[in-house]
């Protein structure tokens, strides 16, 4: 299936990019596609995440054509 | 109801005269409005700030301020409201963001008015990154409403 991933703000310079296609396969978890997108482990308190533009937890998972953004926290205002 | 991601200056005064001269036209039908405006300070946690870029995610933020007027229109009382928000480049002095409520009573503008502000600093995705003398830097949190 695939997952189209969006960077944002601190987190998307950090990463040097904006958004990816992932191909990923059946079942997996937001918490599990940052460890795919960012090469390190457990998704950080300091990072939310959103699935389909809604806030997200990393035990929620993906389906096929889901759009997920990881992202600091928000100080808009 | 008008909510609004501007890419633009906005006049935050002129903006609620012309929304407020849509709905009432002077006939009265409010007893109260309460608004805030947030502006661009020129200094932040000991430095000068000379600029400011403001960023979003197009799509989830106009969701989450439509989620939160529909929410506090669901608490309080609300006869209208006004929702704006600057992204882009904004120098210090500029308005940031606007909510202002209109109601029958006081009490319902006041506490929608504060709860728009409060939800929207700490759910809507918004970023700020300052430009300061000694370069830039991304705002990490937002200052506590009370």
């Amino acid at each position: 299936m695939s997952i189209h991933v969006k960077f944002f703000a601190s987190l998307r310079e950090r990463l040097g990019r904006e958004a990816q296609e992932i191909e990923a396969s059946e079942g997996l978890t937001i918490g599990a596609l940052w460890c795919v997108v960012s090469g390190t482990d457990c998704l950080p308190t300091n990072v939310l995440a959103a699935l389909n533009h809604e806030y997200a937890t990393p035990d929620q998972r993906v389906r096929d054509g889901d759009e997920v953004a990881f992202f600091p926290p928000v100080t808009g205002g | 109801m008008r909510i609004e991601v501007l890419s633009y200056p906005f006049d935050p005064w002129e903006e609620m005269r012309r929304h407020q001269a849509m709905f009432d036209a002077g006939r009265g039908v409010f007893g109260a409005c309460a608004s805030f405006v947030g502006t661009l300070r020129d200094s932040n946690e000991g430095n000068s700030v000379h600029a400011m870029r403001l960023e979003h995610y197009p799509g989830m933020t106009d969701k989450y301020l439509n989620t939160i007027a529909e929410e506090a229109g669901k608490r309080w009382s609300i006869l209208h409201l006004l929702i704006l928000h600057r992204v882009g480049e904004l120098q210090p002095g500029d308005p940031i963001v606007l909510t202002a409520v209109w109601s029958a009573h006081r009490a319902s503008a006041f506490a929608a008015c504060q709860y728009l502000v409060e939800e929207l600093k700490s759910r809507a995705p918004f970023w700020k990154k300052e430009t300061l003398a000694e370069g830039e830097r991304w705002v990490e949190h937002n200052t506590p409403g009370t």
